[in-house]
């Protein structure tokens, strides 16, 4: 009985009773037709996000990788760069970064709660954070710029093997010293990818800050503000690891 | 046993009058379309292209080792030649063929899906393969590069003066495609499956395409970031991987093969979906163990991972991680034995019928058993400090990529040819191809396992005449490859036209793909199905079409 029946349903349109939800009218504007229901499409895109997610910690594992590898063999090297960057503005930087959560995460509940006004404003303060963090990391890497600390044909090792007067930093060997390059290496490869996931998200939120005008996020479609603060989320957890990896080596 | 019905008779049989080919037209209705099955469309053009550019190469190659002297080209020519083969055939052919073309195709059909769950970012997987493919073929027109395949530091980022840029670009660009396809299936399997489609209801190409995916999300960021790496060493000097400045170019090794190695794997698995499909099809049986094969694929796609420094052993790694290493590649051979073993129980006592796709899956079969093998001779640490570096071993991964993957590729595409264009290709000359890629594979290769052995060097553009009369053989068996591989390029376009009206289940069939119309529609299913029946329950269908013939 199962199997005649089974095959008239793939042939011949069923009782309508039974696929109610296939009424065209039961659907809300922003499902996609080939999704049964809503909650199957904010299902899929929250899993493809997550999954997406995954596959930037794959992304970043790779340089924390090497960054482990090389922390190890030149450890007193890896100290004396460290202490060569800017804690204050790391911190500040840090501080920037987790508020700018903090208010995308209250956008995300503004889009819930259909506030579209509130939504606007959180979206804003995250927008605005972001230029500051981006701002801030302009100016480190103008002073690793100016002290000759950015790797490549002007690199200087002169700060490391005869620190400034005034300085508590022991003097490095020449060997040791020569690899603090690798160290900056790193430190430029890794806030530099972590910038440029801070400027496409910055663009991202323009475009959603742009396109809630029209309330389409704020009238049950939180999906893609959702699946944003996913994604800004991410990109602050980096930080949480890199602030500490890179500027915080030497704190007991 | 089932009963099989006969055709319907050709003569009146007609294609339906709406299909994906037909819902829309012009070019634009192609380039912009969200529909998988025209996306999968476009691939398969696209990849076909590059597989015989990639083909191009290797017959230069071939012809260039025909005499003992480089009397062709030069060996920076020679370099470019092998670099470009090797490119454009991993990364524009292999990873891609099966998933993109043949998966995209049918996963969503075979899980009662009307389509994947991403379109958008399905058609954005497309594009990223095309600027991928278009930015190699750029590096190609501006002087091709020399660095092989592998990218390997310092000589890709100090002591080459070619477009290793454009060409990692290409790579970087060409992995988010592999990447968006390989999430968009695992969210589609996850989340879309028809009401009964539960997890051990799913065709074995599911199931392996799902492992695959699972490498390509894991696997492939880190090949991206590792590139990234090189790129910037080249360009502003930053010393990662620089051993002038303390870095350590061993590390490259240890990210690119961590990608690299799974690879293989996201080439061959979706192959070894394909091979259960048409072996089970064409001997009318459950596949053996269906569990066992299916838990294979996620095994092979996990060890797959834990594998990737038998690359390394004669690279400097530490005698106790090569052998760990080695220990690691072994266990391997145990879900890819598991495969082979259950698919010869499959046929045994079968119904077998010798239908083209069911050759191309037994020249799969013995070709991958062979490549297999071979590798475990390279996975032996002693062996492989003979053997490395030598012919010996592009013999054996062309016997597990070529023999395997290519073999699986074409079983497929001759399997589903029917329902992706409603019409069958004719049949005495597709048994000729494959027969004729048999032979032409084994002359090309084997003698290559001979003369690898005796001492051979791979990437040399000269050779010792002692080794001629195998690289003639060789040479000879890959211009039968060519023909082999012509042939369906002709025939599956002519059949384009010509060929017979295939109706919905050429093959008496038990997946879901089988029982809608061929070509499909847009929306692949009117109404969502319900799945009642196990994979592969032959007895089912013959239930299904005695209640269809009392109908009548």
């Amino acid at each position: 009985m199962s199997v005649s029946s089974t095959f008239s349903e793939i042939t011949h349109p069923p009782a309508p009773e039974i696929h109610a939800s296939h009424d065209v009218h039961d659907h809300p504007f922003y499902q996609r037709h080939h999704f049964e229901t809503a909650e199957q499409q904010r299902e899929a895109a929250g899993f493809g996000m997550w999954l997406f997610l995954l596959t930037e910690i794959m992304f970043f594992g790779g340089l924390f990788m090497a960054y482990l590898l090389y922390r190890n063999w030149y450890y007193d090297a890896f100290v004396a760069a460290s202490n060569s960057i800017s804690v204050p503005m790391g911190l500040t930087n840090t501080i920037v970064l987790i508020t700018s959560s903090l208010t995308m995460a209250m956008g995300v509940w503004a889009a819930e709660v259909k506030n579209k006004k509130l939504l606007q404003i959180f979206l804003l303060a995250t927008v605005v954070l972001g230029f500051a963090f981006l701002g801030i990391k302009t100016g480190e890497y103008y002073d690793k710029f100016a002290e000759h600390h950015v790797p490549g044909a002007s690199f200087s090792i002169a700060d490391f093997v005869n620190p400034p007067a005034g300085s508590k930093e022991k003097p490095l060997p020449m060997d040791m010293a020569k690899k603090t390059e690798v160290y900056f290496s790193l430190y430029f490869a890794m806030t530099g990818v972590h910038a440029l996931h801070m400027i496409i998200g910055i663009a991202i939120l323009i475009v959603l800050l742009w396109k809630s005008n029209s309330g389409v996020y704020t009238s049950g479609y939180v999906q893609p503000i959702e699946n944003f603060g996913l994604y800004w989320h991410f990109v602050d957890i980096v930080w949480i690891f890199l602030f500490p990896f890179l500027y915080l080596i030497n704190r007991h | 046993m089932s009963t099989i019905v006969s055709l319907p008779d050709q003569s009146t049989a007609t294609l339906p009058k709406r299909s994906y080919l037909n819902a829309e037209h012009g070019l634009l209705s192609w380039l912009l379309t969200g529909d998988h099955k025209r996306i999968a469309m476009l691939y398969l053009v696209s990849i076909t292209f590059f597989f015989f550019l990639g083909g191009f190469f290797a017959g230069m190659i071939r012809l260039e080792l025909l005499t003992p002297v480089g009397d062709l080209m030069a060996a920076d020519t020679y370099n470019k030649m092998f670099t470009m083969h090797g490119i454009v055939m991993v990364f524009l052919f292999l990873v891609p063929s099966v998933p993109a073309t043949l998966g995209n195709f049918l996963i969503p059909i075979m899980i009662g899906a009307k389509d994947l769950a991403f379109p958008k970012i399905n058609l954005l997987s497309w594009y990223l393969y095309m600027i991928g493919g278009t930015f190699v073929l750029a590096s190609l027109v501006l002087g091709g590069v020399d660095t092989g395949w592998t990218f390997t530091t310092p000589l890709s980022t100090h002591y080459l003066n070619t477009h290793v840029i454009t060409t990692a670009t290409a790579i970087f660009i060409a992995g988010f495609s592999s990447i968006f396809t390989g999430l968009n299936f695992i969210v589609t399997i996850h989340r879309m499956r028809a009401p009964g489609m539960t997890w051990f209801r799913l065709p074995l190409f599911v199931w392996s395409n799902y492992a695959a995916s699972i490498m390509m999300v894991l696997g492939t960021p880190v090949l991206a970031i590792a590139i990234t790496l090189v790129a910037l060493e080249r360009t502003i000097g930053i010393g990662v991987f620089d051993p002038a400045k303390g870095g350590d170019p061993l590390l490259f090794q240890h990210l690119f093969w961590f990608y690299s190695h799974p690879a293989v794997y996201i080439m061959i698995l979706p192959g070894f979906g394909v091979i259960s499909e048409v072996i089970s099809t064409f001997s009318r049986k459950r596949v053996f163990g269906y569990t066992a094969v299916a838990f294979s694929s996620v095994a092979i796609a996990l060890f797959g991972f834990f594998v990737w420094a038998h690359h390394m052993f004669i690279m400097g790694v530490s005698n106790y991680s090569a052998l760990v290493f080695s220990l690691l590649t072994m266990l391997v051979a145990v879900p890819s034995a598991i495969k082979i073993f259950n698919w010869s129980f499959t046929l045994q006592k079968g119904s077998i019928t010798f239908e083209t796709p069911m050759l191309y899956a037994f020249g799969f079969i013995g070709l991958f058993t062979i490549g297999g093998l071979t590798g475990v001779f390279l996975g032996s640490l002693g062996m492989d400090i003979h053997l490395t570096e030598t012919y010996f071993i592009v013999a054996h991964f062309h016997f597990v990529m070529v023999g395997g993957m290519l073999m699986a590729f074409l079983s497929g595409v001759h399997f589903w040819w029917p329902k992706m264009t409603g019409r069958m290709y004719p049949e005495s000359i597709s048994k000729l191809a494959a027969v004729t890629t048999f032979i032409g594979f084994i002359l090309t290769f084997f003698p290559q396992f001979v003369v690898g052995y005796l001492g051979m060097p791979r990437r040399y553009h000269a050779y010792p005449a002692e080794f001629q009369v195998l690289n003639v053989l060789s040479t000879a068996g890959a211009t039968v490859l060519g023909v082999g591989y012509l042939l369906p390029l002709l025939y599956l376009g002519w059949s384009l036209k010509y060929g017979a009206i295939a109706g919905n289940n050429p093959w008496q069939a038990t997946g879901l793909e089988w029982q809608i119309q061929s070509p499909p529609l847009t929306e692949n299913f009117l109404e969502t199905p319900v799945v009642e029946w196990e994979a592969y329950d032959y007895e089912w269908l013959a239930k299904k079409q005695q209640a269809e013939l009392s109908h009548v």
